[in-house]
């Protein structure tokens, strides 16, 4: 495909080129000093802590009510597909609770035959199950709408984290309550100060919706809903109501704040659209992103893809700003509803360049432009950004937004 | 002699018996205790009114530093203006301008607020607090008298302006299409 286009371009992406820059890189790191500890390091300890030459931290907002407020997840200095739990980007609506779990209870009431109040060493007694998931907030990369975009990949995309989540099927608890067929929609609602709510179709419920206590290998962090959960794997952040505590059957939404008022995406035609769950095909390169300064030679072009409707089925790179493309190598196992790592080697030589990725997921939907999305959307929408998003290398290697 | 059987992993968990005998029933207090929400047609709303005329003065010492005096929003979002505006360049999505359904005022308003003292609000001080927000947009009259009954008759200027999620709207199968 488009073998000239990229004849042209093999300055950029060519493997050759890569690969003989890598090889000299190589030789020239041949003497290498040992410089390794001589004396004995520190013993064992009982809960780790990361290298205290790691800096990577969530970015925090300027804000006077923090309790209200979103940090985001550093993404460009994040390897694989899962997040670390302590990056893990917050939204609150109330600030973090404490919350005993041997106090914590789960209500789930409303149209089912048996009421029933869970504890948590009950809800841990039932047959459970793993799946590592995206989480993405509504609102990640709002900042694309309008003309000035976010400078770095966590300013742009860092509402966004990858985790194994672990608990009981949401259906498996509705199933014990005795859920009845008039029953089409759920309040979930969280024990933060503040109550939080969501209403969520009884359909996806019953699908694949997860009652988490467990995070990566851990329990949740407080700041991830500790001590339960609602994961609702692929659709907005919001309703992955955290702290989970209360599930009443209802049989119509109840068009709460977050429902209503805030996660509807405001159309040029002054219509609002509801319920827009699903988190469509997204990707965005982190290396090089905003920020980065390139050397000239072999670059391994890396970023992440998701999608909330499946598997991530290919994604594309270009270095013309948006003429021609290439395939990137995507990382394994490639999970639906999950981050998917993508990489392409590529040799930069000195010129400027604009950096896009494409990706595109098993429903074959294609992750579209910025023009494209405005086009139908217009910029007031808020929620729901997922264009493409470019990065500009300068001709001394800076990366900036484009 | 005790010993523990081992089950077949099955998928049978949609049987609409209790298979696991987890939990145990909560009182019907504990469930009214717990059971906070609001529906638009106004089921879980509790007893009690107010009226703007009431609710101004609990609007003025617990809402307006944030809200503004005239829900025109100081540090927060603002509560009433911007009718009309939703076409515009800049829209201005208020109460008022905005919210389809007055329930989900009481609703928020019971469990969120004020911000840092929320659910500190009778149900008097709410349906009041509720009553002065609409009437701030010009929806109900200084004298109306919002309680569970009403409430959920108060017809919102922007009721009719939500639509269905028609997505995809973007992103064509055809390869290469932006």
């Amino acid at each position: 495909m488009n073998e000239d286009h990229h004849r042209g371009r093999r300055q950029w992406l060519g493997l050759t080129a890569a690969w003989a820059a890598a090889l000299a890189a190589c030789k020239r790191a041949a003497t290498v000093e040992d410089t390794g500890p001589r004396m004995l390091g520190t013993p064992v300890s009982a809960y780790g802590e990361r290298s205290s030459f790691e800096t990577a931290k969530r970015a925090l907002p300027d804000t006077r009510y923090p309790e209200t407020a979103s940090s985001r997840t550093p993404l460009q200095e994040s390897c694989g597909m899962l997040t670390p739990s302590s990056l893990h980007f917050e939204r609150h609506h109330a600030g973090v609770p404490k919350i005993d779990p041997a106090a914590h209870r789960l209500l789930i009431h409303g149209l089912v035959d048996r009421p029933t109040t869970f504890t948590m060493e009950e809800l841990r007694r039932l047959p459970s199950s793993s799946h590592i998931y995206f989480l993405e907030c509504a609102g990640n990369s709002s900042s694309e709408w309008g003309p000035k975009t976010g400078a770095t990949a966590t300013q742009s995309h860092g509402l966004a984290s990858c985790s194994e989540w672990t608990g009981v099927p949401l259906s498996l608890l509705l199933s014990e309550s005795g859920v009845q067929k008039q029953a089409k929609w759920l309040v979930v609602e969280g024990a933060d100060v503040c109550k939080m709510q969501r209403s969520l179709p009884i359909e996806k419920a019953m699908q694949d919706a997860l009652v988490a206590w467990g995070q990566s290998g851990e329990a949740l962090r407080p700041e991830q809903g500790y001590p339960l959960r609602l994961v609702v794997p692929g659709w907005e952040g919001n309703i992955n109501v955290k702290w989970l505590r209360r599930i009443q059957a209802v049989e119509e939404p109840y068009m709460v704040r977050d429902e209503t008022s805030h996660y509807t995406d405001l159309m040029p035609d002054g219509t609002a659209r509801m319920f827009t769950f699903v988190m469509e095909a997204k990707s965005l390169i982190t290396y090089p992103s905003g920020g980065h300064k390139l050397k000239p030679g072999f670059c391994e072009i890396q970023g992440l893809a998701w999608s909330g409707r499946g598997r991530i089925a290919r994604v594309e790179v270009s270095a013309d700003g948006g003429r021609t493309w290439r395939d990137a190598a995507l990382g394994e196992p490639r999970i639906e509803k999950a981050f998917t790592r993508f990489r392409l080697p590529s040799n930069w030589d000195g010129g400027e360049v604009e950096l896009q990725s494409r990706a595109t997921d098993d429903t074959g939907y294609v992750q579209p432009s910025k023009e494209a999305l405005v086009a139908v959307r217009g910029v007031n929408s808020q929620y729901h950004y997922n264009g493409i998003k470019a990065w500009k290398v300068a001709a001394d290697g800076s990366v900036s937004n484009a | 002699m005790r010993s523990l059987l081992l089950l077949a992993v099955s998928a049978t968990m949609l049987a609409q018996s209790p298979k696991y005998g987890a939990g145990r029933a909560p009182t019907e207090d504990e469930i009214r205790q717990w059971n906070i929400s609001v529906s638009p047609d106004g089921k879980g709303l509790p007893e009690g009114s107010g009226t703007a005329a009431i609710g101004k003065e609990i609007y003025s010492n617990r809402c307006a530093r944030c809200h503004g005096e005239k829900g025109e929003g100081r540090d927060s979002v603002p509560l009433a203006g911007g009718q009309g505006s939703l076409k515009n360049p800049k829209p201005i999505k208020t109460v008022g301008s905005f919210w389809p359904y007055a329930t989900t005022i009481f609703d928020y308003v019971s469990r969120t607020m004020p911000f840092e003292k929320p659910g500190t609000l009778t149900a008097n001080q709410v349906y009041a607090v509720t009553a002065y927000v609409l009437f701030l947009s010009g929806i109900v009259q200084e004298d109306a008298v919002m309680d569970a009954r009403s409430l959920p008759k108060v017809r919102m200027p922007n009721r009719g302006g939500f639509v269905a999620d028609p997505r995809p709207d973007t992103g064509g199968k055809k390869k290469g299409v932006r």
